[in-house]
């Protein structure tokens, strides 16, 4: 900062001229309580001159009264502003910071790293383009650690800096600033960040902020600062998909009828022609007015008024797009939501979204997981609680044009708001729902085109006449350690002595190959299914008899199981047995490990177990043997005719 | 070939326009607070922006505590009514006035809490406005650092800082029940520096005040005070004496703390500005009340 007093002092019109051409980064800082969150931010705003005399004046009085430093200077007071939180000594909100360099202008969302404010930490990094994640050298990656960076990644924010603080306190020692980015590395490639960058500080004394540090000659990288004022941001902007939602009418009088809004994103040019959404009517650009004058071509995020050559019909809410570059237009979606609220989202609720300018009734109707954010792990959920984050699917009454969040953040991002309350009570972020690893449902998505179902030579009825039986399929579906496995195992002995082609799958054995992919969550457990099913339909295409033992604990996937096999030719069996019982024939000890938490969303102890409605037999295992049941599940393949 | 890059200051308009637009849209009784300081004269010309060709669809609405510098009264009548045709309302506490009630006597926590703060909620309450801008800027007090765009205020207008609404990328709630209010601060984002850039660039006219010139002043209460009519207490208007200075903030004259300067553009006051040692809001004897007074004021209702 002293060349730039210098420049101030000696030329002003110099330094005015470079101030003119600054840009604007917003940058969000995380951490825990004792990273030093607030002792970076109070240096940089110290060390850039944003604090005057009057206002250290004042930091030294308090300083006295909240300070954790003993007296001496505590840079964190500046930025810890409300009463209630100087007092608890640590911030509960979102506060914003500015200072400027020559090069830029910083607006620094001062997030708060407490436990419970995820909602916070969203809000600040809402608007963010970059992320400075402070880790204690000491102490290496926490459970904070992680939340933050999945909430920062979530958030769309794509240059992340982790600063590995505290060097002072570890020796400036390069192997433990090595070991905790080999820690951050591992936990992070299950996040999506474009450009992360590692930076060793000390933020009390000052090192690698704005001065190199001379006790870290090891460290040949960038400063904190000049990462700052050069990460490059303006290609984070979507100037591809024009898209403009239509703020406000101005219509001063009956010559002139403007379309105000913010450019979403893209470009647009004066003759371009552009479709209004919901309607689809299509008409040219005329003009594009500003107070300084109409402009030739405007472009994100310029506010501006645009008027068109006809006059179709158009109001605060309508988006006018290219037509040859379409958002989706839907009634439905799936999308990520922050809750932020004291009362829970409630599958089935109504509520209000506000999605750029338009404000619509909207109902959750699906909640289809919650995400543990310190694991990162899907589990299933009855609700969202307070600073939880979920999966969720939305339904409008009307249709309205959006984009998937990934690709545009202005049409991508909606509020949820409490119909009666007025309050905001959760955020959202429109998911792509062809995204590859995002989306496990694919029991609707369709085959790729061109594709057509073999036939055999053999016929069906060859292969009835050779096995001396009809091809079906037996779901045998119950909690763990009911006796799924050892039973469809008798009935494979049964019919195999019988002289029947028979096939077992297995809930194991489809984990340990064909699904060796998936996890426990109930849309992982419904795709799960789907490939058991489509694996038995090959079955008994061959004419086989195929036995699935699966827990295949959800109603509606075990219906959507039968229509992949053929409702005709699939039997469910429900075997049922006290939770006592199951625990005592547990030879594998699942249900220790769902106690305990190491089995995550398991039937029956930490996810539902839903009863089939209409069972074509039902098996009480804890009552009969191993050989009545497969006799049962035998004698009801005869009464269906199935052999 | 376009760069397609704004600015800061092109961004911060834009983001400016982008909430006048939002409010006007979204509330159906919006009005404009305006102090006539510089900030004041900012927002208005970002209203003006935002609908031009179209007038700003709202009033303008002066909390009068009858103290204001003579200049800015005038500046008000000449520029604001004369040259950009605003409509302009102005509301004074008369019971207050009439009580007798002066910065001089009373001092200036008695004075402002009645004539600022009890006349701001008489007038938001006579007039029924749904929602008023505010040109509060976040990095002007620590708690307007934490401070909404949107900031939501009950029917009794107080602000309670722990129960703010979440405002995430630019979608604002205006979403309110009858007798509650919306105040909105278009200029959240700008800093001090950001003002008189973007008064230079814009050639935006403010009052002359803002300007070095000699003035008849005089301490008090700790600070230098011009003497702007004779309503000054005799004892004071007899120690003036001429200094050249200037306002970095303008309000009530008595509680306007001057600065010593001969910086008589805006080119010399930015340099000052950047070589200062102190803060802006300094001079405002209002702020120096002991701890967190723009926090205890803003629960009751101050912008």
């Amino acid at each position: 900062m002293s060349q730039q007093s210098d420049l101030i002092a000696s030329d002003i019109h110099a330094y005015l001229e470079q101030h003119e051409r600054k840009e604007m980064l917003r940058l969000l800082t995380c951490g825990s309580v004792d990273d030093g969150k607030s002792t970076l931010i109070g240096r940089l705003l110290f060390d850039s001159k944003v604090v005057y005399e009057d206002q250290l004046a004042a930091l030294h009085v308090d300083s006295k009264r909240f300070g954790t430093t003993g007296g001496a200077f505590d840079p964190a007071l500046l930025t810890d502003g409300l009463r209630a939180e100087r007092e608890q000594g640590i911030t509960i909100d979102v506060a914003y910071r500015y200072f400027s360099t020559a090069k830029r202008k910083f607006i620094i969302a001062d997030c708060p790293g407490h436990e419970q404010y995820t909602r916070n930490m969203a809000t600040g990094a809402s608007t963010c383009d970059l992320a400075i994640i402070l880790i204690d050298a000491r102490h290496g990656v926490q459970t904070q650690t992680k939340r933050h960076s999945f909430i920062v990644s979530l958030l769309g924010i794509k240059h992340i800096i982790v600063a590995v603080n505290k060097m002072d306190l570890v020796g400036y020692s390069q192997a433990r600033f090595e070991e905790v980015v080999d820690e951050y590395r591992e936990f992070a490639t299950r996040l999506e960040m474009t450009d992360q960058r590692f930076l060793p500080i000390a933020a009390l004394p000052g090192e690698n902020l704005i001065h190199r540090s001379t006790n870290m000659p090891w460290y040949e990288g960038a400063t904190l600062m000049h990462l700052l004022e050069n990460v490059h941001i303006a290609s984070d902007r979507n100037l591809i998909d024009f898209r403009f939602p239509v703020q406000h009418v101005n219509r001063p009088n009956l010559d002139f009828r403007g379309f105000c809004g913010t450019i979403a994103s893209g470009r647009v040019r004066r003759g371009d022609t552009v479709m209004a959404l919901p309607s689809k009517r299509t008409s040219r650009v005329e003009r594009i007015v500003t107070f300084d004058g109409d402009l030739e071509e405007a472009f994100a995020p310029q506010a501006v008024t645009l008027t068109l050559e006809d006059e179709i019909d158009v109001s605060r809410g309508d988006m006018l797009v290219r037509p040859d570059n379409l958002p989706n237009s839907t009634a439905s979606f799936d999308a990520t939501v922050v809750w932020m609220a004291d009362a829970p989202l409630l599958p089935g609720k109504d509520y209000l979204i506000k999605h750029t300018t338009r404000i619509t009734p909207a109902r959750v109707t699906t909640l289809r997981y919650r995400m543990d954010v310190n694991t990162l792990r899907r589990e299933p959920a009855p609700a969202l609680a307070l600073n939880e984050i979920g999966r969720c699917r939305f339904e409008l009454a009307q249709p309205i044009a959006l984009d998937p969040y990934r690709r545009n953040r202005e049409t991508g991002a909606f509020i949820i708001i409490d119909r009666l309350t007025h309050v905001t009570v959760g955020a959202g972020m429109v998911l792509d729902a062809t995204a590859a690893g995002d989306e496990t449902n694919v029991w609707d998505k369709p085959a790729a085109t061109g594709l057509e179902q073999p036939s055999s030579p053999v016929s069906s009825e060859e292969r009835a006449a050779r096995f001396g039986q009809q091809p079906a399929t037996v779901l045998l579906t119950g909690l763990s350690a009911v006796g799924k496995t050892p039973i469809a195992h008798a009935v494979e002995r049964l019919l195999f002595d019988r002289g029947r082609a028979v096939a077992v799958i297995d809930g194991q054995h489809m984990r340990l190959g064909l699904s060796r992919d998936l996890g426990f969550s109930a849309d992982e457990r419904s795709e799960n299914l789907r490939r058991a099913a489509e694996v038995a339909k090959m079955l008994n295409g061959a004419g086989l008899l195929c036995i699935a033992a699966l827990v295949a604990p959800h109603e509606a996937v075990r219906r959507r199981a039968a229509q992949v096999v053929g409702p005709d030719r699939f039997f469910v069996v429900h075997l049922d047995a006290p939770e006592a019982w199951r625990r005592a024939h547990d030879d594998q000890g699942v249900y220790a490990k769902a106690d305990s938490g190491e089995l995550r969303s398991f039937p029956g102890v930490s996810a539902p177990y839903e009863a089939p409605e209409a069972p074509d037999l039902m098996l009480l295992t804890a009552e009969l043997s191993i050989e009545e049941c497969a006799r049962r599940v035998v004698a009801m393949l005869e009464a269906k005719g199935v052999i | 070939m376009t760069s397609y890059n704004l600015t800061h200051l092109q961004q911060l308009e834009a983001e400016s326009i982008h909430i006048f637009r939002e409010v006007v849209a979204e509330f159906s009784n919006p009005v404009m607070l305006f102090s006539m300081g510089k900030d004041s004269c900012v927002m208005l010309h970002l209203a003006r922006k935002a609908f031009y060709p179209a007038k700003p669809p709202f009033p303008l609405l002066l909390i009068d505590t009858t103290w204001n510098f003579r200049s800015m009264y005038e500046f008000r009548d000449r520029h604001v009514i004369g040259e950009l045709g605003m409509s302009c309302l102005a509301h004074v506490n008369e019971a207050g006035l009439e009580s007798g009630i002066t910065p001089f006597s009373h001092g200036s926590k008695a004075f402002t809490d009645v004539m600022n703060l009890g006349a701001l909620r008489q007038a938001l309450d006579k007039y029924k406005f749904d929602a008023a801008f505010g040109g509060g800027r976040r990095d002007e007090e620590k708690a307007r650092a934490k401070e909404r765009v949107y900031s939501f205020r009950d029917a009794n207008h107080a602000w309670d800082p722990k129960n703010q609404r979440p405002e995430l990328w630019n979608l604002y709630n205006g979403m309110i029940h009858r007798g509650e209010q919306i105040r909105a601060f278009p200029l959240s984002n700008w800093t001090e520096l950001d003002i008189w850039q973007y008064i230079m660039l814009e050639s935006i006219q403010i009052v002359p005040a803002y300007f070095a010139e000699e003035r008849m002043c005089v301490e008090f209460e700790g600070n230098l005070i011009a003497v702007d009519d004779d309503r000054t207490p005799k004892a004071l208007r007899d120690a003036a004496r001429p200094e050249w200075v200037r306002f970095r903030t303008l309000g009530d004259y008595p509680l306007s703390g001057a600065t010593r300067s001969h910086a008589r553009t805006l080119q010399e006051i930015i340099q000052e500005m950047l070589l200062a040692t102190r803060s802006e809001r300094e001079g405002r004897t209002i702020d120096r009340d002991p701890g967190a007074s723009m926090e205890d004021k803003k629960r009751q209702g101050y912008y």
